[in-house]
């Protein structure tokens, strides 16, 4: 039996069954935070603002569709299928095997792989690396900048002066210089992965320690903890010796993330910088100085909470930068694999031949700027309710 | 002022030797003049050809030493073989030994070769940077009055629908990188297939088979409409919202002070009020964000020229990366790095000469 091209409103009908699991978890996670939104903080007053709803949709949907992307794909993203090259969207496969999907939802890019699949599993790839990216480089920023703002001085000019170095570099040529091939060899992205990844353990155990300091079998049970946890990932994330096996990455990865760290950190170090500058002067910093209480307590847990909103909102907009920068590295074809089914790379596939076939590029075009667009109006909206306060 | 200005020229220098420094050392990675040998020596050189090569065409030794003679700071390396020649950093094709300077870095104007167009790289970096300059001047054309226009539309009256619908755009915008808003572009105007170029086509509205061209390689010799909107709105759309937002949020900030109500209530039109006391004020912050924008055009200006094959600056440093030309690649460095650092000194100044409020001894 031959199959005919899906028309347009038969392939979104299919693509809507293809993401039913995401549909059913999104009703149910608005649904729950509608009902208890009174409950629910900061993030209940969210559902007041349509732009705040709206944004947090966009970003869940995407991080649905990366929870459940095994679900969702229609063939494998890497495999190819066929020897026509970029068949337009819903077109019928060829000898159909058994048990396998009959059409290119989306069409499929120059090497016949399906486009929809492709950009579902970029999905999860983009997800698994741009929060985990920026909420290290907040580590990095919050643990350098909470000191440099809080003490000032000379510590302060030469972190800033750092900060300054990174922040005038053009972020591309950074990339170019970092984020090659040959640089593997020569062993500088694990000096910086062993530099920046430190800085989660030193902030966790300095936390801790500042708070239960007067508590010992407590403090020595969380900072022990902390450093028992921390330098086990450590190991493998950094130097890929963990013992046991469990914490790895590839280096091809680590370079990638490494890199999107470095340029993030010295942004996150000067906003915490300003923000501490203008909360030391608080009353409540003043007490605590009178109090006798140490300068990483007040730092930690008297300043740091209360500069939540901004960093909140941030953290938000940083998380969108970040899939930005990754896609600018996946267009430049650096740092990851060639099959990889990430949205940068897959858009650098498909515009070499973008005056004749569409589909290959646009479709992960779309699908980034939904989520970066979702990411900015969630800090968006939460820019308005937490000024509500 | 004077002092203010020295010192940050002083911060400047320190900072573009170190910056300069660290692209030196990552450029001179022994697998980069590895690789750097067998590209210009002989691809089936062994291990101790390469070496040798190497040392012979003065890449060996500490890297601060190789450093300061490209700088201009120390003195050219000369080698003598066992043949009699004598070959240096110095010393070209004609020029004879005895009579060739000793020092030649970028200091003293030599930028060295670059091996991927066989020119001098200060002709390659002159030539490139004259093509972006077109380039950033139509972006700064376009970009600079539509997002003045579209943050003081939004932010004169905070809330209102105008406001909601045109910070939406600058949102979207923000969440659209070049490399994006190209593609959807190109996939818009300049497609023969889709978008809405088929469609004039079939009204006879326009002549040619696209309403705009998706490459401005032809835009080298002759700028037209027709080759240079599309690259122009590329870049300019992700400015546009940053700096509307900036402006938006400037501009609502001054409309709440109390001289704009004082000015209102003495019965000034809303138009003069905005025009008259408002602007001046709200557009301090936005000249420093504008200034700042630089570094992020270059960003633009890379994936733009990648994208549509102009041969420009971005589309140098690309090449000059992808093919390990080092010294082209350390001299496209030093423009970065000197553009970026020239302007946040200019955004500093020019923040201090607009803001009378702030004094500096």
């Amino acid at each position: 039996m031959e199959n005919e091209i899906l028309s347009w409103g038969q392939i979104i009908a299919r693509i809507a069954q293809q993401f039913l699991p995401v549909w059913v978890a999104l009703i149910a996670t608005f649904a729950l935070s509608i009902t208890y939104k009174r409950k629910l903080g900061l993030f209940g007053k969210l559902f007041d603002s349509p732009v705040g709803m709206v944004g947090f949709l966009l970003v869940m949907f995407w991080v649905y569709t990366a929870i459940f992307a095994d679900m969702i794909i229609t063939m494998d993203p890497i495999a190819q299928f066929g020897r026509v090259k970029n068949p337009p969207p819903g077109t019928p496969l060829k000898d159909v095997a058994e048990g396998q999907y009959p059409y290119f939802l989306l069409g499929a890019d120059h090497l016949a792989r399906d486009v929809f699949s492709r950009v579902v599993m970029g999905a999860r790839r983009v997800l698994m690396i741009a929060p985990a990216a920026t909420a290290f480089a907040f580590m990095v920023g919050v643990t350098l900048g909470l000191p440099a703002g809080y003490f000032g001085g000379k510590l302060d000019t030469f972190l800033s002066f750092l900060a300054n170095l990174v922040l005038a570099f053009p972020v591309i040529l950074l990339f170019y210089l970092l984020v090659t091939p040959e640089i593997r060899n020569t062993g500088i992205p694990v000096v910086l992965a062993a530099v920046l990844f430190i800085f989660p353990i030193i902030f966790f155990a300095t936390l801790f320690n500042s708070r239960f300091f007067t508590n010992p079998p407590k403090r020595n049970l969380y900072v022990g903890l902390t450093l028992l946890i921390g330098l086990w990932a450590y190991s493998g994330l950094a130097f890929n010796v963990d013992p046991l096996g469990i914490w790895s990455m590839d280096p091809n990865l680590l370079n990638v993330f490494v890199s999107v760290v470095f340029v993030n950190s010295p942004t996150v170090f000067r906003i915490v910088r300003g923000i501490v500058m203008d909360l030391k002067a608080r009353d409540y910093v003043a007490a605590g100085q009178t109090r006798g209480e140490g300068a990483w307590y007040i730092m930690l847990w008297e300043i740091l909470p209360n500069a939540r909103g901004p960093l909140i909102v941030d953290f938000c907009l940083r998380i969108g930068y970040t899939t930005i920068l990754l896609g600018t590295l996946g267009f430049f074809g650096l740092g990851v694999s060639p099959e990889s089914p990430d949205w940068g790379s897959t858009i650098d596939d498909g515009r070499k031949l973008l005056s004749l076939y569409l589909h290959p590029a646009v479709t992960p075009a779309l699908a980034l700027m939904s989520l970066v667009l979702g990411l900015n109006l969630l800090a968006d909206g939460l820019r308005e309710e937490s000024l509500k306060d | 002022m004077l002092n203010f200005v020295a010192r940050r020229l002083g911060v400047m220098a320190l900072t573009a030797l170190a910056l300069t420094f660290v692209v030196f050392y990552l450029t001179n990675l022994p697998p980069n003049l590895e690789k750097l040998a067998r590209t210009e020596g002989s691809v089936r050189m062994n291990d101790n050809a390469v070496a040798s090569w190497i040392e012979n065409n003065g890449h060996a030794g500490p890297v601060i030493g190789r450093y300061a003679q490209w700088l201009g700071v120390a003195p050219g390396w000369v080698i003598t073989d066992d043949k009699g020649v004598t070959r240096g950093r110095c010393i070209d094709g004609g020029v004879k030994p005895e009579v060739a300077p000793t020092y030649c870095g970028i200091l003293q104007g030599d930028w060295g070769f670059s091996t991927v167009f066989k020119h001098p790289v200060i002709q390659e970096v002159g030539k490139a940077l004259g093509a972006t300059g077109w380039l950033m001047l139509a972006v700064m054309l376009v970009m600079v009055p539509t997002s003045l226009l579209i943050g003081i539309l939004s932010g004169m009256r905070e809330g209102s629908r105008t406001d909601r619908v045109l910070s939406i755009f600058a949102i979207a915008t923000t969440a659209t990188p070049e490399y994006v808003s190209g593609v959807i572009l190109v996939a818009l105007f300049a497609s023969a297939t889709a978008g809405i170029s088929p469609l004039l086509n079939e009204w006879g509205w326009i002549e040619g088979k696209t309403l705009f061209l998706g490459t401005a390689t032809s835009a080298m010799d002759d700028i037209t409409f027709w080759n240079f909107a599309l690259p122009v709105m590329t870049i300019a759309l992700y400015g546009i919202g940053y700096i509307a937002r900036m402006t938006r949020a400037s501009m609502t900030e001054v409309m709440t002070q109390q001289y704009i109500r004082t000015a209102r209530l003495k019965g000034v039109k809303f138009r003069d009020v905005v025009i008259r006391h408002a602007l001046r004020n709200a557009l301090i912050a936005p000249f420093t964000v504008i200034m700042l924008q630089f570094p992020w055009l270059l960003n633009g200006v890379v994936i733009v020229e990648t994208l549509f094959n102009y041969k420009g600056f971005g589309w140098t440093l690309v090449q000059a990366a992808g093919n390990n030309d080092i010294e082209l690649l350390l001299g496209c460095s030093v423009v970065a790095v000197f553009v970026v650092l020239i302007t946040q000194l200019i955004s500093d100044i020019g923040y201090v000469f607009l803001n009378p409020r702030i004094r500096l001894a």
